[in-house]
């Protein structure tokens, strides 16, 4: 479980995250959505410890991470697995070598527990014939396959996506979604994935919070979205004019 | 004027602590081991024609002019390759490699780092618990120190080589001249000044390069931009290093 209390940033004059609070819990993604510019990347990154809050704290169990010492930072970074919006892999190294390489330098396994890891995870993506292509050869579907590959290959017990399925085709994406949704639930991990796509959020939708111009408007699932009574929140979901006829013809 | 010098101080603050940062590791000594040999492969591999050719060329050009400007009889044709040689190990092969260095192996790092940083390469290692400035930069640095000295030896022979070929094929000296002039009145602390010298440039072209490109902003304009600055700002630093290094080593 992750715990946000109050974060608040602002970059020169301009406030971009205004006293954000909430619960993400274990065993299911928690989605954070909103409109483009409203500060989720920021947020995201103020939970993982990449851009450092104003005020605020972060707690990972328990653990007040901006409070910690340098040893107890590392130790729960060393927890988290991270999707980035790109992928982020390593362009001089094989997709192989990309999945290995937090086992490389965090952990002391011999090189065949590694292969074994690294070919179950692999698996787990739906990629098996990929080990030795280069990042540069692959999709970009298949660069967040890598990518999520890499970030569940050290068991964490955190996973943070950013825009998992962004750049990818509606199919694709209900994929990647449910892969996060399962790995979640099979290893009982707290995720957090930052989306403004409404599949998503009505595919995996367990557990959502509203970002709007900074502040945390409204939290809820993807059951109650639709009749939130909020009105920043109705914009957000019937942007789409054929979600909104069918909402007026609902009415 | 006044906030140049401010922002001046704030960039120059920024670097000191960059570089403190390099030494706070977290890897084990093997993961270092393995990067620093294929930083010095690559910047070995990369870097050796280039240089070969300058310094040949250098050495050839030097001797030719050093002829043209000795019009005296009473010189003796051996001194050209004496002037030569000093000139070569002082000045040449520390510095003006140097320069080509910083763009050559200086842009390329900055360009790789600004990649990482603006592909959020950077970022994946950091969320990793990696410090991603020691794991990516100190193998850079060191990998630099050991290189570059090996690099101006070799800039230092092939100049004296070009020398040799330009001199001999001209008719300017006879290759017994030219031989016995490169042996005669040697210092060898001109060897050593030059050595050190080349352990400050490798250190400040690879620390000044990895500290442009690990903090750019932006995307792949910014990179290039980076990439630019690195090598503007590496050759000034280089110069001045020159300068005060001359100053510290060789003032009576
Ligand atoms: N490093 C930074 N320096 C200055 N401003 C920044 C920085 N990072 C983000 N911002 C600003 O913060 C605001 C929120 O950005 P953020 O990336 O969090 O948006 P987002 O909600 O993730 O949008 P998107 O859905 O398009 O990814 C933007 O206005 C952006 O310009
Ligand atoms: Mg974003």
């Amino acid at each position: 479980m992750i715990e946000i209390r109050n974060i608040t940033k602002s970059f020169g004059d301009k406030l971009v995250l205004s006293e954000v609070s909430g619960v993400f819990e274990k065993g299911k993604p928690n989605l954070i959505i909103g409109a483009s510019g409203t500060g989720k990347s920021v947020l995201l990154k103020c939970i993982v410890g990449l851009i450092k809050p104003d005020h605020g704290q972060v707690f990972y169990d328990g653990r007040d991470f901006y409070e910690s010492d340098r040893d107890t930072k590392t130790e729960v970074r060393r927890e988290m697995g991270m999707l980035f919006q790109g992928g982020a892999l390593f362009d001089s190294k094989t997709v192989e070598e990309n999945v290995r390489f937090p086992l490389d330098v965090l952990t002391r396994m011999s090189r065949s527990e590694k292969m074994e890891r690294v070919n179950f995870c692999l698996k787990r993506v739906g990629l098996e014939n990929a080990n030795k292509k280069m990042p540069s050869e692959i999709s970009g579907g298949m660069k967040k396959r890598v990518g999520i590959a890499r970030a569940i290959v050290n068991k964490p017990n955190y996973l943070f996506c950013d825009e998992p399925n962004s750049g990818l085709d509606p199919q694709t994406s209900i994929l990647i979604d449910e892969l996060i949704q399962d790995i979640s639930e099979d290893l009982d991990i707290t995720t957090i994935v930052v989306t403004h796509d409404m599949n998503s959020v009505m595919g995996i939708g367990e557990k959502i919070m509203f970002i709007y111009k900074g502040q945390n408007v409204w939290v809820g699932n993807n059951k109650d979205i639709t009749h939130s009574g909020v009105k920043e929140l109705d914009d957000f979901v019937f942007a789409n004019k054929v979600m909104n006829s069918l909402r007026e013809n609902n009415a | 004027m006044h906030s140049f010098n401010a922002s001046m101080i704030k960039e120059i603050g920024k670097y000191f602590i960059f570089l403190g940062n390099l030494f706070i590791n977290r890897e084990t000594f093997k993961t270092y081991y393995k990067l620093i040999l294929d930083e010095c492969l690559s910047i070995g591999l990369g870097s050796l024609f280039l240089v070969a050719l300058v310094s040949t060329f250098m050495g050839a050009v030097t001797t030719v002019q050093t002829a043209y400007n000795m019009v005296s009889d009473f010189i003796p044709n051996y001194v050209i390759s004496q002037v030569v040689r000093e000139m070569i190990v002082l000045e040449l092969a520390p510095t003006i490699i140097a320069v080509i260095y910083a763009g050559k192996v200086g842009s390329s790092m900055a360009g790789g780092l600004g990649t990482m940083r603006i592909t959020e390469q950077i970022d994946a290692l950091e969320v990793m618990g990696i410090n991603s400035i020691s794991y990516l930069v100190l193998p850079k640095i060191v990998a630099s120190i050991l290189m570059y000295p090996l690099l101006v030896i070799i800039a230092g022979v092939c100049g004296m080589l070009g020398g040799y070929l330009a001199g001999t094929l001209t008719g300017i000296i006879t290759p017994n001249d030219y031989v016995y002039g490169l042996r005669s009145s040697y210092n060898e602390f001109t060897v050593i000044f030059a050595l050190i010298k080349s352990v400050v440039f490798a250190f400040l072209v690879a620390s000044i390069s990895s500290y442009r490109g690990y903090y750019t902003q932006g995307g792949a304009l910014e990179v290039g931009v980076s990439t630019t600055q690195a090598v503007t700002t590496s050759v000034i630093a280089v110069l001045i290093a020159d300068y005060l290094l001359a100053q510290l080593l060789l003032a009576k």
